[in-house]
């Protein structure tokens, strides 16, 4: 099983993000659960949401505290949050900034990709809405779920000139860091 | 248990089917309600709960179900509106949580009381004061002696399933008892997973339409629940009481239909995740199930004979169940997310008079956990198994708080 949680500030979109992970994974034929961290939802604030991905069906229902990968939509939530904690060291974390990595405040020894996504998403969006950019991100760099899966699940999701431009800000996304 | 048997060991989850899809908890229920074709639904959004009612809104708006979905002012009202509806002969739905169900109290006993069928889902959410809005089973679980049937499912498909289920056992001449089909706020309304969606003509065979002996109805007048004095109030109450009764026999024989028509079963009653020949037996309800089904498999592996005994019917408590499943093991310990302020806990009380008159004299030991929304994690199971595994020597303590922080208090 696989574990992975998301870091964003209310509005950005996460919860929505963990949810098509796993509609995703199970358009992949493997087994998927999404969740948000419960908490009362404000526009900023820092939310977190969880997805797993398994080869079984999946029955464990606690947060995540060791995932083997995070996702942080926001680099500004490295000052509140520490998005590495528990994270393992066989894991990898996918970070939309325009910086360095070896410019994050970082404490982890995990693989570190950062992604410009917010560009990406300003470019093809139009919108800093940055979180199914990051999912291309995610695709690419863990390849635990297939571009073709999250494509079918994105366009479940959003139709028309949205859907589309979605496609289009994932792939760039995939091929960035594939 | 067909379908646990068919499946490699211990893979208790359905395998993959065609018609499964990963949606979200409330959609899924809401879907099931729909399948249920209620004529009238009256709710009063709250959150967890809220989800499930904008879904059947939209469902009405968009044609898809032809329902009178009233808005009102209150959980009071919506209960309200619903013991005219019902009464007038409707299939009636409701949904609530926390203190929406408290809001109803006093309409809760009018339902029951005047044998009314009506389902509720209830999103399981703590109460206030301080104000929380995240789950555990204490709105419930201290409804249970309202007269309403309650059934707890440990996961989405279990919810959608046992709303259909729902309509059959309470819509029963032999039963006319209203029913809660009660699962984890967020936890299962807000969880995206894989879940078959009900086909809607499946279900119209498995639920035959609501036709009550007894309505109101203009051209034959007739009176529900007006006034008993004392030489037939006690009556009443006896025949509520022999319906949930009759309702122990009920429950299982709908489960079976059930799993006749759709192929899935979780128990009637009680169910069992390998608790066989296990020593230690975890007692407890809802979706922590999951979890500790997955506790078990790593004990297992370490070598610790522990089990679980899943109580799906908490109203009627299914003593006899009870007894059968738990006469071997050597330590029972009690999980749930209530605590009964002043004495123990709902299910750890019950099940302790549940065996007290039998042969049974194991120990039994309780803990309250995830009061509030507090996560329940496997390391919290592994703590039970192992207080549990010493009170077989010596109970050291009968009941306590699990996961209590004491650098707080």
């Amino acid at each position: 099983m696989k574990e992975i949680r998301l870091h964003g500030r209310g509005g950005q979109g996460s919860v929505t993000a963990a949810e098509i992970i796993a509609v995703a994974a199970f358009e992949d034929k493997r087994f998927s659960q999404a969740f948000p961290a419960f908490g009362v939802e404000r526009r900023g604030a820092p939310v977190m949401a969880f997805a797993r991905i398994a080869d079984q069906p999946i029955r464990i229902r606690s947060q995540i505290y060791e995932p083997d990968y995070v996702i942080v939509q926001d680099v500004t939530l490295l000052d509140v949050v520490n998005v590495a904690s528990g994270l393992k060291p066989d894991g990898k974390i996918i970070i939309n900034t325009d910086r360095p990595k070896e410019k994050l405040k970082l404490s982890t020894k995990a693989e570190v990709i950062t992604i410009d996504a917010t560009k990406i998403a300003m470019e093809v969006l139009g919108r800093p809405i940055v979180n199914t950019t990051m999912l291309g991100a995610f695709s690419g760099a863990t390849k635990e779920i297939a571009l073709e899966s999250l494509n079918t699940a994105i366009s479940d999701r959003f139709k028309g000139e949205l859907g589309k431009n979605n496609l289009l800000a994932i792939k760039t996304a995939y091929e960035r860091v594939s | 248990m067909s379908q646990k048997m068919s499946s490699q060991a211990y893979a208790d989850k359905p395998a993959r089917s065609a018609n499964m899809k990963v949606v979200e908890g409330s959609y899924a229920v809401a879907h099931a309600v729909m399948c249920c074709l209620p004529d009238v639904i009256s709710a009063y959004p709250i959150t967890p709960q809220t989800h499930i009612v904008e879904h059947l809104s939209q469902m009405v708006a968009d044609g898809e179900l032809d329902s009178e979905f009233l808005t009102v002012d209150s959980e009071f009202s919506a209960l309200s509106v619903l013991v005219g509806a019902s009464a007038a002969g409707a299939r009636s739905y409701s949904s609530t949580t926390s203190q929406g169900l408290a809001l109803m109290y006093e309409v809760l006993y009018n339902v029951s009381g005047m044998r009314l069928p009506i389902v509720m889902n209830v999103a399981n959410r703590a109460l206030s004061a301080p104000l929380n809005i995240w789950n555990d089973q204490q709105d419930s679980i201290g409804a249970r002696d309202v007269g309403w049937l309650q059934i707890y499912v440990e996961d989405v498909q279990e919810a959608v399933d046992a709303t259909l289920q729902a309509y059959k056992i309470a819509e029963d001449p032999a039963i006319r008892t209203p029913i809660m089909v009660c699962m984890d706020g967020y936890i299962l309304t807000h969880v995206y997973e894989p879940v078959e969606l009900l086909d809607k003509e499946l279900s119209r065979e498995f639920l035959p339409p609501f036709q009550p002996e007894n309505i109101l109805d203009p051209s034959d007048p007739k009176t529900f629940g007006a006034f008993a004095d004392p030489t037939t109030y006690t009556e009443f109450r006896y025949l509520q009481f022999e319906a949930q009764q009759k309702a122990l026999g009920t429950i299982e024989k709908v489960a079976k239909e059930f799993e006749e028509t759709f192929g899935r079963y979780y128990g009637g009653l009680v169910d069992s995740y390998r608790a066989e020949d296990a020593e230690i037996v975890i007692v407890t309800m809802g979706s922590v199930i999951g979890t500790i089904k997955d506790a078990i498999d790593a004990k297992r592996a370490e070598g610790k004979k522990v089990g679980l005994v899943k109580v799906r019917s908490y109203r009627p408590f299914p003593v006899q169940a009870l007894r059968k499943t738990l006469k071997d093991a050597s330590v029972i310990a009690v999980l749930e997310k209530d605590v009964a302020i002043g004495g123990e806990a709902g299910l750890l009380t019950d099940l302790k008079a549940a065996l007290y008159n039998s042969s049974i004299r194991t120990p039994i030991i309780g803990f309250t956990a995830g009061l509030g929304g507090r996560d329940i994690t496997i390391k919290d199971i592994r703590k039970i198994v192992e207080k549990a595994d010493a009170a077989r020597k010596k109970i050291e303590s009968e009941f306590e708080f699990l996961d209590l922080r004491m650098e707080i208090l």
